[in-house]
């Protein structure tokens, strides 16, 4: 755990105590139960959005704290290691490309409300299954935006869209020309294609070239953080777990196949942390981002995956019920892997930015 | 905004500064720039030259080697602030600590937190000044990862303990001017049995036998004891506290070997570079091999995160106090990617990258193919990764049989 101020470890004791006792595991049951295609819970939205989590990286004079993205990253790992259901991480991807891209106007219009959670906004990229911003076809001609985007996290309720087209990034607020399409995935939250038919789009002007990238790098690395979470959670419950299961008169922790195969996944969990920190800071620094996005999430979907196939194996056939939630967390973590870059894709992205 | 104590507090630092260019500017030998000496501390002090002597004194006589350890016995009394400022400099000037081997690494450490008054003021200054190379008479032939089945035996002599047995993997045994043993002072308990002592090397009775190693080289030796009359002051601690002070020293040079410490820090030229220097590359310099090149990004991005994981457990170890049970998890991950490292070197230069000898082949190659071979013991000795593994489980996991 990188050494943190008071104001962050405050943020990060309140994340912890709020997730554990007012949105466990068991409040995600209960959304999935209740068939919600928005798939979160809106009186936790309301008192996470109270607690000012949503503005964390919001400057003050748009009604955020301006914390800083270390802090931002604290909350999404506690919330991420009981799997809360919320629409925080893509508001706050969406409120970045606002600060990045802007105008002091757009700036002004949409930054309150992310920073209050009365908006709430996600980003837009990919127009097919696996995430490739190079390939993208939405187009925008005389303001109005022509497209479709699939897998769009969190579309359900969102009332505005960070469009990526051909020729930028854009805001696109939901309503005429905008028309959204289930997409249930494995994880069971909220993912949709969203068609894009005429919808007035207004462009992110400032942050260069480089603005989508930019974007995406804060979205990598801040699902890196949620992922941080699952993977702490994960190993954490299979630990429990191994010591007290009982098998040929022994509980399970005692076994040495199994107390090198978790001490090699603590050494992995140890990597992660380091790599998905260094992230944050890098984006707090505002020095070599783009490696260190690629690094952080690289990192994040190894440890991950690995974490979430042994956390099931390693808990054995009740780790594939539905009663227990291991499973849950393979689910997550499968959806996590694959948005905004697979190892595969991230790998190829490192090389080029180390110029190899 | 500064405040008036932050100014203050810059200013000192600043003036610090100057200090350590100054006694750089005075005292660096401009022949050594950018050569480093690995077996500072190791070797034999007479393989050292005029420069490299006259170098070692002068941070010796600063206590600069040693910069954080307490003035008093010839440490350089530094903060760790200072201390930092001290290592940027000297990178800066393409210097090296030439104050080194176990003596700094791992016994000095662990003498300051256990020794008496009188074993500090006799052994301590003489480190600092890099004029005593101590070796470590752990292992033994049947007390390898069972460490605390040595059976090397120390009797009590009234005035002095009589020594004998044999150590083994005992790393520059054939330099050192003196050894921190193990040794058994009661077979009745096999861990409160154990003693910590200290053995002159040229004692009479003892005697060092250098090993051949694959790697073709010989820096680790048997030693014999037979007969060794050690003075009773030796003792470390109590008799029977040798387990727990072994330990603690176990810790210091876990956090050394994982390349986490300041032995491997640059780990020198990226994979990628060398990579692009041994492997075609198209008109963008990138790696045609597409394999090979996402093979050494997948090593960096993991290199990167373990270098990472170092520095972080130097800023909590620093919020905490000292050197802890991290250093298992240090010491496994950063053996295992090392030795990683030099198994892809290999699979980049192809046999290009296996020279044994000879003009074909330069002295990066070859050193790389030592390396590699050396690289093997990385993993075996200072507690193998299997006893490390050990260690994580039960120590910081807690996964124990009483549950």
């Amino acid at each position: 755990m990188a050494v943190l101020n008071e104001e962050q470890e405050m943020l990060r004791d309140m994340a912890r105590e709020w997730a554990t006792h007012e949105s466990p595991v068991a409040a995600f049951r209960k959304v999935r139960a209740s068939g919600d295609p928005k798939a979160y819970d809106e009186g936790a939205w309301s008192a996470m959005a109270e607690m000012g989590w949503a503005g964390v990286i919001i400057p003050e004079e748009h009604g955020g704290s301006d914390f800083g993205w270390l802090s931002a990253g604290l909350v999404v790992e506690e919330l991420g290691k009981t799997l809360t259901a919320s629409p925080l991480v893509a508001t706050t991807i969406a409120a970045s490309a606002i600060i990045l891209g802007g105008s002091d106007e757009q700036k002004a219009k949409y930054l309150p409300g992310l920073a209050s959670g009365e908006a709430i906004g996600t980003l837009a990229v990919d127009e097919g299954g696996r995430h490739d911003p190079a390939k993208i076809s939405t187009s925008v001609s005389g303001g109005k935006i022509t497209g479709t985007k699939r897998f769009v996290h969190e579309a359900h309720a969102a009332t505005m869209f960070i469009v990526a087209a051909t020729d930028g990034l854009y805001v696109v607020e939901a309503g005429d020309g905008v028309s959204i399409s289930d997409r249930k995935l494995a994880d069971q939250r909220s993912h949709a294609d969203v068609t894009f038919d005429g919808a007035a789009a207004h462009k992110l002007e400032r942050g260069g070239d480089s603005l989508l990238e930019d974007v995406l790098d804060r979205a990598r690395i801040l699902t890196a953080c949620e992922m941080l979470g699952m993977a702490q959670a994960v190993f954490d419950t299979t630990l429990d777990y191994l010591k007290q299961r009982v098998q040929f008169n022994q509980v399970l922790a005692t076994f040495q196949a199994l107390q090198h195969r978790m001490a090699d996944l603590f050494g992995d969990l140890a990597m992660m942390r380091s790599a998905v920190e260094g992230g944050l800071q890098a984006l707090d620094a505002g020095f070599a981002v783009p490696r260190a996005a690629a690094m952080a999430k690289a990192e994040a979907n190894r440890v991950l995956h690995t974490m979430s196939r042994e956390g099931v194996q390693l808990h054995g056939g009740i780790g594939m019920t539905d009663e227990y939630d291991v499973g849950f967390y393979l689910k997550r973590a499968r959806v996590l892997e694959a948005s905004w870059g697979s190892t595969a894709f991230l790998k190829d992205r490192f090389a080029t930015i180390g110029g190899y | 905004m500064a405040t008036q104590p932050d100014l203050a507090a810059k200013s000192e630092t600043d003036a610090f500064r100057e200090e350590v260019r100054a006694f750089l500017a005075e005292n660096f030998p401009e022949e050594l720039k950018g050569k480093g000496n690995p077996m500072a501390g190791v070797e034999s002090a007479m393989r050292e030259s005029d420069a490299q002597k006259a170098w070692r004194e002068a941070m010796g006589a600063r206590g600069w080697g040693t910069p954080t350890w307490p003035k008093e016995y010839g440490g350089g009394g530094l903060s760790r602030k200072q201390a930092a400022i001290l290592n940027e400099e000297m990178a800066r000037a393409g210097a090296y600590n030439p104050i080194g081997g176990m003596g700094v690494m791992m016994f000095g450490p662990t003498l300051l937190e256990y020794g008496n008054e009188e074993q500090k003021k006799e052994h301590i200054p003489p480190i600092c000044r890099g004029e005593i190379r101590w070796c470590q008479g752990y292992s033994e032939p049947n007390a390898g990862s069972d460490l605390a089945n040595l059976q090397t035996t120390a009797e009590d002599k009234g005035d002095h303990y009589l020594v004998n047995g044999q150590k083994t993997w005992t790393s520059g045994g054939q330099w050192a001017d003196k050894c921190f043993c193990l040794v058994r002072t009661d077979r009745s308990d096999k861990h409160k049995g154990i003693s910590f002592l200290l053995i002159d090397m040229d004692t009479p009775g003892v005697e060092v036998r250098p090993i051949q190693m694959i790697s073709g080289m010989s820096p680790f030796c048997e030693t014999f004891f037979t007969d060794v009359k050690v003075p009773k002051e030796n003792l470390v601690g109590e008799e029977g506290q040798g387990w727990t002070i072994g330990k603690r020293l176990l810790q210091h040079e876990r956090t050394n070997l994982s390349g986490g410490g300041s032995t491997a820090r640059g780990m020198g030229v990226s994979l990628s570079n060398i990579a692009k220097k041994y492997a075609e590359t198209d008109e963008n310099g990138e790696l045609v091999d597409k394999v090979l090149r996402d093979r050494i990004a997948d090593f960096e991005i993991r290199w990167g995160a373990f270098l990472l994981t170092a520095r972080r457990a130097t800023e909590e170890s620093k919020a905490q106090g000292g050197v802890s049970e991290i250093s298992s998890v240090l010491k496994k991950l950063g053996t295992k990617l090392g030795q990683e490292r030099s198994e892809m070197l290999i699979e980049i230069m192809g046999l290009q990258g296996l020279g044994w000898e000879g003009d074909g082949f330069t002295d990066a190659e070859l050193s790389g193919v030592r390396g590699w071979l050396f690289g093997k013991a990385t993993t075996i000795y200072g507690g193998s990764t299997e006893i490390q593994n050990n260690i994580i489980a039960k120590r910081v996991l807690g996964m124990l049989d009483h549950q």
